[in-house]
């Protein structure tokens, strides 16, 4: 495509979610929910799809997050907005420092040691959450009201999430493209190799996850907010939704690609909303199905389809014709 | 800290945490063992495990539904879920058996959502028990209590296990497993056909755990959610023990049953199940770092 | 003036199975050194002892005067000790230029360093050394669509791009196609001479290495059954007994 082209499509694009919640406002919520789940597909393909690692607890950061923030709204006593932003400031600056020291230990361990213990910390997140009195142990936590009219809360959420969503992508496109990017795509390839090479593979493997954090604990600040309503385990810790929604989109979409999960949010949520009221209850069980059908059946996702079917697409030349084609290309794609 | 203080003042409820957490350990190793089957054998880490143990629960649930005793679900459950975990090996393992393993790894994490989602839809959410209409024994002036079930559900635990222990060492489908375990494609090599050794390991797996969910059962409580524990718990005696390591299977779930119930007592039965996921991560990072310190680590 | 490598008394046992057994040498700085032996005679099991693969049985390992025998593989590899592998490794889903610019050095790495990009000058140098390995053609081909042969001279230059004071190779002729050799042995020559890079050799191709290497140790059955230079190891009967199989 050329570059009028991609200019006209950006600004099509930009339009397009800046406009729309003032053209469909009765679907405000759902859209803000897309952000939302583009942030949790994201954030789990940095981890699950660009260095292979499978966490199935990253929803451990997200309910952190949801949790500092409300608290911190509840008892700081100051305007709704104020205390709103800090709490989020402090929702990510403490996921950031959970990943740093959790990752520290954890990270040692190889894949599947690693999914499995991530596993173990999505669910001991929720139960612990649910016995401690001081946030409201099972009973949950009511984050303070969105002072205004009821059409702006949701504007405010929305555009919240979009700007969220948006940083995410850009940040995680401009870290992919450097050393970073190469060092845990290496990790995934060959983590003894990489290891062998000198490469801090733990100290990469924690800065991922840290990012990741970063992310997921603006998200659940804000998500705690938005619904309104942080139960430990159906909100905050929600493993069964959230945390399986996230590596589902991922996949769907395509791991270890950027656009992938962004695609795979997309279609997820949008399918989701569509049809899912018409499987009165089995979505969940749908959910399961989907899983195993496209790991066993349709594992590189659709992204990763069109790249293994089309790969001069993505900027890699494939043969030795190719190569003078590839030659006056720059190295990043 | 008073809960600490009264295991120490008072031995006979010490005796009887120590008690019952053995018996409920007898029930983890069998698990666990199977789990470490399907890991050895078929190089598969399996997440739905905890969820063919609810499903064994659920078949003595049926039973005793039916007005029969739940006894007869530990026979039927092996069978029924032998069945199952055959069908489910054909139906999906059988397709990222020899892949790399995240890939089984999320598959059988797709499959433990699906079952225990359908489980949920069938029999809804709710907190169940199997009534066995055993009693309890009482012991040194009634005040050691110790349930006539949980002592069945321990030497059924045992029966199991050691007739899964001779069918492996004796049994020509038993020779084959271990052959594939130790080197699956000198296995091929040699004829065995070891698709049917994958699909029969998964559905023995899936056939210990049905039993141990029947005594689960009757024994404590089933729920649809209740599948991920077993998992956890399974996992964490695997990696303490080590793959193929019998004894040390049993040594660490029993272990595992006894800590649990220590940490029941003295944090409060509302962080037992934080305290069970809380000491897998600690388990893992330490095992890993005291791996690291020999250049080596968790594989 | 000490060696800068020097293993002394390394023994490793595999589950009852000696693969070394009080080994002792040393590489001085500067020198090309060979390992040869009959296969099974414990050159890659040293290898993996050296670089931290697997912790020892017994003896020590110095580098730069300094025991590495406990450290981990990365942190070893940071002090600019570098080994390549029999079994060829390099990243095959990325390109070759990618491959390179991954295994740039990282010894002083800070956060800003993880966070950044690769400057312009590392990608040149990742051209020089892919230009000198003859793969600059080659460059945003995918690794693992190469050959073995070039996958082997990609993973020397992957090697080279992390700057190592001392480089060991693991047969690094093999699987190249017999007309290359003679330009392989000269650039490793070169690459001792010109960039002072230090280089221990396992080679099965005794013309190459009675060509390369000044000192040559013999191993057999995991015990250093003799050294010497080229011309001693050529005409010392112990070695040639044990690559002819006779005791």
């Amino acid at each position: 495509m050329n570059r009028q082209g991609m200019l006209i499509l950006a600004v099509l694009g930009v339009g397009a979610v800046i406009g729309a919640p003032f053209a469909i406002p009765a679907f405000i919520t759902q859209l803000s929910f897309l952000w939302l789940m583009v942030l949790f597909a994201l954030t789990w393909d940095i981890m699950g799809g660009q260095m292979g690692y499978n966490s199935f607890g990253n929803i451990f950061f997200f309910g952190i997050g949801a949790y500092v923030c409300a608290v911190i709204q509840r008892d700081a006593g100051l305007d709704w907005h104020v205390a709103f932003f800090i709490g989020m400031a402090a929702a990510a600056a403490l996921g950031v420092i959970a990943a740093a020291i959790l990752g520290s230990g954890m990270l040692g361990l190889r894949g599947q040691y690693f999914a499995i213990a991530t596993l173990g910390l999505g669910i001991a997140g929720g139960e612990i959450a649910s016995g401690w009195d001081y946030i409201g142990a099972g009973s949950g936590l009511v984050p303070p009201l969105y002072p205004g009219a009821l059409g702006a809360r949701e504007m405010f959420f929305y555009f919240l999430f979009l700007v969220l969503a948006i940083i995410c992508f850009f940040t995680l496109r401009r870290l992919y493209s450097g050393r970073f990017g190469l060092a845990i795509n290496a990790i995934r390839d060959d983590e003894d190799k990489a290891e062998s090479m000198g490469l801090h593979t733990t100290r990469y493997k924690t800065i991922a996850w840290c990012v990741s954090a970063f992310f997921l604990a603006m998200a659940g600040a804000g998500a705690g907010n938005m619904i309104g309503f942080i139960d430990p385990r159906d909100v905050a810790f929600a493993g069964l939704t959230f945390g399986v929604w996230m590596v589902l989109m991922a996949i769907l979409g395509g791991k270890g690609t950027l656009w992938g999960p962004v695609l795979g949010a997309a279609i997820f949520h949008i399918t989701q909303e569509l049809f899912w009221t018409y499987l009165l209850g089995w979505q969940r069980v749908a959910l399961g199905l989907l899983i195993v059908v496209i790991v066993v059946f349709f594992p590189t996702g659709i992204l990763g389809w069109v790249r293994e079917h089309y790969p001069e697409k993505f900027g890699q030349a494939v043969d030795a014709e190719a190569q003078g084609a590839a030659m006056g290309e720059k190295a990043e794609p | 800290m008073d809960n600490v203080l009264i295991l120490f003042n008072q031995p006979v409820i010490f005796l009887q945490v120590v008690v019952d957490g053995i018996l409920f350990g007898s029930i983890l190793a069998l698990v666990a063992y199977g789990m470490a089957l399907v890991w050895g054998v078929m190089k598969v880490i399996n997440i739905a495990q905890g969820e063919f143990v609810m499903l064994g629960g659920y078949v003595a649930l049926k039973f005793a539904d039916a007005g029969l005793s739940p006894l007869w679900a530990v026979p039927a459950a092996t069978v029924i879920l032998f069945c199952v975990g055959w069908i489910l090996y054909w139906l999906v393992v059988h397709w990222v058996v020899d892949k790399d393993i995240f890939i089984s790894l999320l598959a059988t994490f797709g499959l433990s959502i699906f079952l225990q989602q359908i489980v949920n839809q069938i029999f809804s959410a709710d907190v169940r028990t199997a009534e066995s209409g055993l009693v309890s024994r009482s012991f040194l002036d009634d005040r050691l209590v110790v349930a006539e079930i949980k002592v069945l559900a321990f030497v059924l635990a045992a029966i199991v296990g050691g007739i899964l222990w001779v069918f492996l060492v004796r049994s020509r489908l038993g020779q084959a497993i271990r052959a594939t375990a130790q080197n699956s494609r000198a296995a091929r090599l040699m004829g065995i056909d070891t698709n049917h050794v994958y699909a029969m390991t998964f559905g023995l797996n899936a056939a210990i755990c049905g039993g141990a969910g029947a005594l689960v059962a009757m024994t404590w409580v089933i729920h649809p959610y209740l599948g991920l524990s077993y998992l956890v718990r399974s996992f964490m005696i695997v990696v303490v023990a080590g793959l193929g390591n019998l004894p040390g299977v049993i040594v660490a779930g029993l272990g595992l049953g006894a800590a649990e119930n220590f940490a029941g007592f003295v944090f409060g039965a509302e962080y037992q199940a934080a305290f069970i996921f809380s000491l897998l991560v600690v388990i893992l990072v330490w095992r890993n770092w005291r791996l690291g310190r020999q250049r080596r680590y968790l594989k | 003036m000490s060696a800068l490598l020097e293993v002394e008394g390394v023994s490793k046992v595999f589950g009852g199975v000696i693969a070394n057994a009080d080994i002792t040498l040393a590489v001085p700085e500067g020198a090309i050194v060979g390992l040869i032996g009959p296969n099974g005679s414990g050159k890659t099991t040293l290898f993996s002892s050296i670089v931290g693969q697997h912790a020892i049985d017994g003896g020590s390992i110095r580098y730069e005067g300094s025991e590495i025998s406990r450290l981990r593989v990365a942190e070893i590899a940071r002090l600019g000790l570098l080994r390549t592998f029999q079994q060829t490794r390099i990243y095959g889903g990325m390109d070759c230029l990618k491959n390179m610019l991954i295994s740039i050095s990282h010894r002083r790495e800070g956060l800003i360093d993880m966070l950044s990009r690769h400057s312009a000058e590392q990608v040149d140098e990742a051209d020089r050394h892919l230009e000198f390995v003859g793969l600059y053609e080659k460059r945003f081909l995918l690794a693992g669509d190469l050959s073995f042969g070039q996958q082997k001279l990609l993973e020397f230059a992957m090697a080279l791009m992390n700057g190592p004071k001392l480089l060991m190779l693991d047969e690094p002729t093999a699987g190249i196609n017999p007309t290359l050799i003679n330009g392989l042995i000269d650039r490793l020559k070169r690459v001792n001479e010109e960039i002072g890079i230090t280089l221990f050799v396992i080679e099965h191709n005794m013309r190459v290495i009675m060509d390369l290497a000044q000192h040559i140790y013999c191993l057999a059955h995991g015990e250093l059954l003799a050294d010497g230079t080229p011309d001693e190891i050529r005409g010392d009967n112990r070695v040639i007994d044990a690559y002819l199989g006779a005791h």
